[in-house]
């Protein structure tokens, strides 16, 4: 048997997530939480048979016996009220909102790391699709004084917590690009853009290269990290090659001769999102990787 | 500290001079302190009443994306406010790229106004620095970008938004240096009648139409006006501040500023410090006949050269793809394309293969 889930929120994130959790073998989705009895959300959980609570996240609480583990999918601002009550309930919490109380996972990269937290934060879209192309070039040469990483969304995809809250996107993601990504020194742009069709997520990443790197090393490493991230995130593609330019730059980490750039495209899989919101899919698909790694470190099976 | 300047001068419009900032892409964010201090006084000499310095992509702008800064902006900030005597020192930035954290330090150090700017279809994502702006007891300045982008009535609504924010001055910019005389003049006249906050119109030279496009903002009611010394700044340049304050004597405008000494630190103190004087060549009209961000033009030149690829093909695959202002990555995205298409060609073109 699985491990027993809700999902608390049920916007185009839980919805998605939603969809994607009832194919797992490991993570026995048992119920969508939301606040609006009329969402659509709700609507789709029980045209699927999956029990549908507009009470919120203390409905949850109510029910704690009845669950292993949450993925929020709400707003920071709902977790960071709601976080310290999990793990008292002894509910495992996967965190979907930038509010960054548990320690950051980046799939690709510390996956097993906190494997027993209560509680772990999944950065942010962006973070999840840089994170590891930092990483991956950290893992090639002695250091990377600086990185930076630069996420287009398409407008319809960002949704009101994202626009609120913008300075918190940049810098948890920053953040990730340091104490995962393995950068000195860092930083985070996001753009929307509002182009009709809508564009794909874009992310590009740029990371400074010092004096004496392998750059045929670099290069390898990008190209394998992007095969380690499509293994959970099909659409997950370097839509170039990744290329070294020759600078010298001045970065905030100091002067590196090179620079590597990583142009990333991410289309979603269209579970319950169109295909060009890539940057909603990979946080869905993340928080599957890291809920069924923690199903399977507690011995479940399929 | 009040953001109220110090001699109040009775004009007809405000001028905003963006040398130190829109200016900064045309020189690669290479400007030092001595820069700074030369142009700050020559433009409070001149009377200019708002002078915005910053990265030209806004604070926090330094970064591989659009460019390192020689000199930390901060450090030039510092500079500017002690240097001004009359002028108010303004500072952009772009949520996305800069934080509302830059705009408490700038407010440190003595900038008055801030001027939030957003592609012109977003305003929703700046209410946090609008908000934090006048808090901190500053001028904001809501400015929206592209704005060729969005419709009169489309812009109408992104204003509003501003204003309900609470932005003291609605801008909007030709980032592109792509609209006519009636592109403006429809704008203008629809903001005007439907805010209650002034309006203004940051304007560039892609098409010549700068100074044109800014007299006739002003005829349909905008009071702020925005340039440049000599014009510098992103693509074929803004609108040149000296240009504009001489054909405002023209036309009876009051501008409150001396067209005579603007003259001087343009000649004087701006043209020496640029690397190439601001003409409309084909990339810059390109520029504005794509409808493309001005700020590429650089970055695409660049990429060109390294990767032996035609700009003007870069340019107008920018255009097509409806890029926005901060997409600088996708230059290099489009010039690998390019040039994957080029050696796909030599590949295949039976001349070659012949050979």
């Amino acid at each position: 048997m699985g491990l027993r889930c809700a999902i608390i929120g049920s916007g185009n994130i839980g919805t998605d997530l939603m969809v994607k959790m009832l194919r797992s073998e490991v993570l026995d989705l048992r119920a969508l939480v939301g606040i609006d009895p009329d969402s659509d959300g709700l609507a789709r959980a029980r045209s699927m048979g999956v029990e549908a609570s507009h009470e919120g996240p203390d409905w949850v609480l109510d029910n704690a016996g009845e669950f292993d583990m949450i993925f929020d999918a709400t707003s920071a601002y709902v977790h960071v009220r709601y976080y310290k009550k999990y793990a008292e309930a002894g509910i495992t919490a996967i965190d979907l909102t930038p509010a960054a109380r548990g320690p950051k996972v980046i799939a690709a990269v510390n996956l097993t790391e906190h494997l027993d937290a209560p509680n772990i934060n999944l950065v942010t879209c962006g973070g999840q699709a840089t994170t590891p192309m930092v990483h991956a070039v950290r893992r090639a040469v002695d250091s990377v004084p600086y990185a930076e990483m630069v996420s287009t969304v398409a407008s319809k995809s960002a949704g009101p917590g994202t626009r609120q809250n913008i300075d918190e996107f940049t810098k948890t993601t920053s953040t990730a690009l340091r104490e995962i990504g393995g950068a000195e020194t860092s930083k985070a742009i996001i753009i929307l853009n509002p182009a009709e069709p809508p564009i794909m997520m874009r992310n590009t990443v740029f990371a400074g290269l010092p004096e004496g790197s392998d750059h045929e090393a670099v290069l390898e490493s990008i190209w394998s990290m992007e095969k380690e991230v499509a293994a959970y995130v099909p659409g997950y593609r370097l839509k170039n090659p990744p290329v070294i330019e020759e600078g010298p730059y001045s970065t905030p980490g100091g002067v590196v001769p090179h620079r590597a750039v990583v142009l990333l495209e991410v289309e979603g899989a269209g579970d319950y999102l169109p295909p060009f919101a890539g940057n909603l899919d990979i946080m869905t698909a993340a928080a599957m990787r890291v809920g069924e790694a923690i199903a399977e470190h507690r011995g479940v099976t399929a | 500290m009040t953001a109220t300047p110090s001699i109040a001068v009775s004009t007809d419009y405000r001028l905003i001079d963006s040398t130190l900032r829109d200016g900064s892409h045309a020189i690669s964010h290479q400007y030092y302190a001595d820069d700074v201090i030369k142009i700050v006084a020559g433009l409070d000499r001149a009377g200019v009443q708002v002078i915005e310095i910053a990265h030209g992509d806004g604070l926090g702008g330094s970064s591989f994306n659009y460019g390192f800064s020689a000199i930390d902006e901060k450090e030039l900030i510092a500079k500017a406010c002690d240097t001004a005597v009359n002028a108010q020192i303004a500072c952009l930035m772009i949520p996305g790229i800069g934080l509302a954290d830059d705009l408490r330090e700038v407010r440190e150090l003595g900038v008055s106004v801030a001027r939030i700017a957003v592609h012109c279809t977003e305003a929703d994502i700046t209410e946090q620095h609008i908000k934090v702006a006048k808090e901190l007891g500053m001028e904001a300045i809501g400015f929206l970008m592209m704005s060729h982008m969005n419709s009169p009535e489309g812009l109408v609504e992104q204003a509003k938004l501003l204003q309900s924010y609470g932005a003291d001055t609605i801008y909007i910019a030709d980032s592109a240096g792509a609209m006519t005389t009636e592109d403006v003049r429809r704008r203008v006249n629809a903001l005007v009648g439907a805010l209650e906050v002034p309006v203004g119109v940051h304007a560039h030279n892609n098409l010549a139409m700068a100074v044109s496009n800014s007299i006739a903002a002003f005829e349909e009611g905008a009071k702020n006006l925005d340039g440049t010394s000599a014009g510098l700044g992103a693509g074929a340049g803004n609108c040149p501040t000296e240009i504009l304050a001489a054909v405002s004597d023209k036309y009876g405008i009051a501008t409150g500023v001396d067209p005579l000494v603007l003259m001087d630190v343009a000649e004087e103190i701006v043209r020496p410090l640029m690397p190439r004087q601001q003409v409309i060549d084909r990339a810059g009209l390109l520029l504005g006949y794509a409808g493309v961000y001005g700020s590429f033009l650089l970055h695409a030149e660049r990429a060109a050269e390294r990767y032996n690829v035609p700009i003007a093909d870069i340019l107008l695959e920018l255009g097509r793809r409806e890029v926005v202002g901060g997409q600088e990555d996708m230059i290099i995205d489009v010039a690998l394309e390019l040039a994957a298409q080029h050696a796909q060609s030599e590949l295949t073109d039976p001349d070659i293969e012949s050979r």
